[in-house]
């Protein structure tokens, strides 16, 4: 372990030493208790704290996850990142204000601050070429710095109930008191109420701003309407998840909630319930030992529903597209097997139903192993019957339609390319061999009916009809009948 | 500093004395869209010079111009989405603010999110918006317009499908019927023919010439000049200023396209560059 290494850990077991108890000591009881214990205090809910902690943090993880949706589709992400930093200078002066932790005027003073941030940023942005991200990340710094300097110069006077104060860096559920809780309730009924109330409003201008202009709305008083909500949530979200990480109060679960649906009213519900169970978890979690700050509990919480969401979403999830993908490629091998299967048969001219595994193997240049396991495969499909110990395949009426439809898409695609795209015929084949499973019955309808219901294909092989592909058993072979090779389209 | 001023004082009077049907208009109250000296600066570098502009009711009109012309800037500052350096534009006889309500818009297909959550449904409901005034909520009039705004596009089957799963034509219709839902009567279109396959296209056209004929007015954003000449009933040629603007046939010419399409551009953008470097300057 080298100087530097060894440096920067002392450095972080002097944070974790001096930062987090001295956190702790303020929350006064929690200390020496056992995790069990702490665990059933917080579950009956006699202890007013932790009443307190639990519905707040659960608030302003609604308030958060429903202003969050807007945010995440209006591309604001930074937009919350930057205000979530800058209100903190309105901490500080919210307290120096009469020198307590007073929730209102903290509310106030954050509030005003983080407009005033945004108003900074809208300057910037129309005086300077900057663009709007260099400008919020410089919005940001300078708020916070100046967040910085007043609270380390607050934590040098003399006077004034500092208590409860550094909550705001990390966030600390068990602060919340009763005033506090007050508050958040309110902030969250006007946030519910104005997103129903302008659910329509906020939506159009989220989706189509300069078209929700043009019928007349007023899209600037929306759009700072909004910002003044999402400035609320943040300030609400201070204490319990701290200045650092409320930006991924709003974002995280509406980023879970975008993932598993494709609507903005569904998405709303679900960011908003996201919200809520990560609070509570966080509050639960933080509860279980002394110190431990509650911000970084429920944002984890939340990315452990965005990670369910990212793996199990139903629709966009990785999992369910795994399984599509790998459902599609075991469909593809049974169609390419049983196209195998029709060659073979076509090459004797359909006499004989059964195709041996040795001829299927031959075919498909595999070893007599893996074409049992292909027949094995028709055969628990219902697509071919196994016959003489399992060394006959007979195809079945389903086996016989999809083998049929199969030969018919590729040859038919192989004809339109040579002649509608004039391909050379030698160079269809590879694109054919894709195509052919995806060509629906519509599409191979209005191909054949464009080459005027040609049956060879450009290599002079009779293709399927489509009674073919409806009979179920061999196709009629027409190996006397004259080639048409079809006309253009 | 004197040359530039020249410069701009001829680029005006070009504009005044090329577009034609400005002329009338002044009273009537059934003009729908008449734009008098209009101005528009981006970063104060103007885009638009001097616009007149009177287009009579019941007609559709193409504009057309180079890249750059400012024609998505003049269907914009016509509906007052842009702060103007100069000039006014009455919709109806009455400052476009106030009449917004009987204009339609179709904005540029790649300008909003296709992946954002909403349905083909919500989309088209957005045009009734205009109508219902804040805080109200779609009312069952409301949901057959709408319905009946997909039919007459050929999307209702899609009403419920998410927009990101469409094609560019069919996203096309879904703006259309957005601005049919919004039941208007004089309509701008940004490029309703961009990135659709040749069926939207033909479909466009025909529903064009359907409202046309209803007696609505449309000005459509138009980059294709062989179809335009077919499309449209008026042309308005726009390359920074208004180079022509009449009946098609009349305007759709050699000398003027190539005064549209030619060096003319590059008189103006140097004065335009000129003007933001003196302001600069100062």
């Amino acid at each position: 372990m080298n100087a530097r290494h060894k440096a920067s850990v002392f450095a972080f077991l002097f944070l974790c030493t001096a930062a987090l108890p001295a956190a702790a000591a303020r929350i006064g009881e929690l200390s020496e208790t056992s995790i069990s214990s702490q665990a059933f205090r917080f579950f009956t809910f006699q202890d007013p704290t932790v009443r307190y902690a639990l519905i707040g943090t659960m608030l302003l993880g609604i308030t958060c996850g429903l202003l969050g949706s807007f945010v995440v589709v209006r591309k604001m992400a930074l937009v919350g990142d930057m205000l979530s930093h800058a209100v903190l200078p309105g901490v500080a002066i919210g307290f120096l204000w009469n020198m307590s932790k007073d929730p209102l005027a903290i509310f106030i003073g954050a509030t005003i601050v983080g407009l005033i941030s945004t108003g900074v940023v809208n300057i910037l942005r129309q005086t300077t070429r900057l663009k709007e991200d260099t400008v919020l990340g410089l919005v940001l710094g300078t708020f916070f710095a100046v967040g910085l300097c007043l609270f380390s110069m607050i934590q040098h006077l003399q006077t004034g109930n500092k208590s409860g104060l550094d909550k705001f860096f990390f966030g600390q559920a068990a602060a919340i008191s009763s005033d506090d809780l007050r508050f958040m309730t309110v902030i969250a009924i006007i946030a519910i109420i104005a997103i129903v109330l302008f659910y329509k409003e906020f939506l159009v201008t989220s989706f189509d701003a300069d078209f929700a202009r043009a019928s007349g709305l007023p899209t600037q008083v929306i759009h700072y309407g909004l910002m003044l909500l999402v400035a609320f949530a943040v300030v609400i979200a201070l204490q319990a998840v701290g200045v650092v990480l409320v930006s991924a109060m709003l974002i995280t679960p509406a980023a879970a909630a975008y993932l598993l649906t494709d609507r903005m009213h569904r998405m709303l519900w679900l960011a908003a319930v996201f919200g809520m169970l990560a609070g509570a978890a966080g509050a639960f979690f933080s509860f279980l030992g002394p110190g431990l700050p509650t911000g970084p509990f429920i944002v984890l919480g939340a990315t452990s529903v965005f990670a369910l969401a990212f793996l199990f979403g139903p629709r966009h999830g990785v999992i369910v597209r795994w399984l599509k993908q790998r459902s599609r490629s075991h469909r593809v091998q049974r169609e390419n097997t049983l196209k195998s299967i029709y060659h073979v048969l076509e090459h004797r001219e359909f006499k004989g139903e059964g195709v041996s595994l040795r001829e299927l193997a031959e075919r498909r240049h595999e070893t007599v192993e893996d074409a049992k396991a292909q027949a094995d495969t028709l055969r628990r499909h219902d697509l071919a019957t196994l016959h003489e110990e399992g060394n006959l395949i007979f195809l079945t009426p389903a086996g016989w339609q999809l083998a049929c439809s199969i030969v018919r898409n590729h040859r038919l695609w192989e004809l339109y390319l040579t002649n509608a795209a004039q391909i050379a015929a030698d160079h269809v084949h590879d694109d054919a061999e894709k195509i052919e499973h995806v060509l629906g019955e519509e599409v191979v309808r209005e191909i054949e009916r464009g080459l005027e219901y040609a049956n060879r294909d450009p290599h002079g092989r009779p293709i399927p009809s489509l009674a073919d592909v409806h009979r179920g058993t061999a196709p009629a072979y027409r190996s006397e009948e004259p080639a048409g090779y079809g006309g253009k389209m | 500093m004197k040359n530039s001023s020249d410069e701009i004082s001829q680029a005006r009077l070009i504009s005044t004395r090329d577009s034609q049907g400005s002329a009338n208009g002044h009273g009537s109250g059934e003009v729908p869209l008449e734009i008098h000296d209009l101005t528009v600066a981006y970063h104060r570098k103007p885009v638009l010079w001097g616009v007149d502009l009177a287009v009579p009711p019941g007609k559709l009109v193409g504009i057309v111009g180079p890249n750059g012309a400012g024609k998505s800037t003049l269907i914009k500052a016509a509906m007052g989405m842009l702060p103007v350096s100069s000039g006014w534009v009455k919709v109806f006889g009455e400052p476009v603010k106030k009449n917004l309500k009987r204009i339609g818009y179709v904005p540029q297909r790649e300008s909003v999110d296709w992946d954002f959550p909403v349905s083909v449904m919500d989309v088209v409901m957005m045009g009734r918006y205009g109508h219902m005034g804040l805080v109200r909520r779609p009312k069952k009039k409301d949901h057959e317009i709408a319905r009946a705004c997909l039919d007459k596009v050929k999307m209702l089957p899609y009403a419920n499908r998410q927009i990101s799963n469409l094609s560019g034509g069919q996203q096309q219709r879904v703006f259309l019927a957005r601005a049919l839902a919004q039941e208007s009567d004089l309509y701008f279109m940004d490029e309703p023919f961009s990135g659709v396959d040749a069926a939207t296209e033909s479909a466009i056209v025909t529903l064009l010439h359907e409202l046309r004929n209803k007696g609505k007015t449309l000005l459509v954003v138009h980059h294709d000049l062989p179809t335009a000449r077919d499309y449209f009933d008026m042309l308005l040629l726009l390359n920074m200023r208004v180079v022509a603007f009449g009946p098609t046939k009349e305007v759709f010419n050699y000398d003027l396209l190539q005064k549209t399409y030619g060096g003319r551009l590059t008189i103006l953008s140097e004065v335009a560059h000129a003007v933001r470097q003196k302001e600069d300057a100062l």
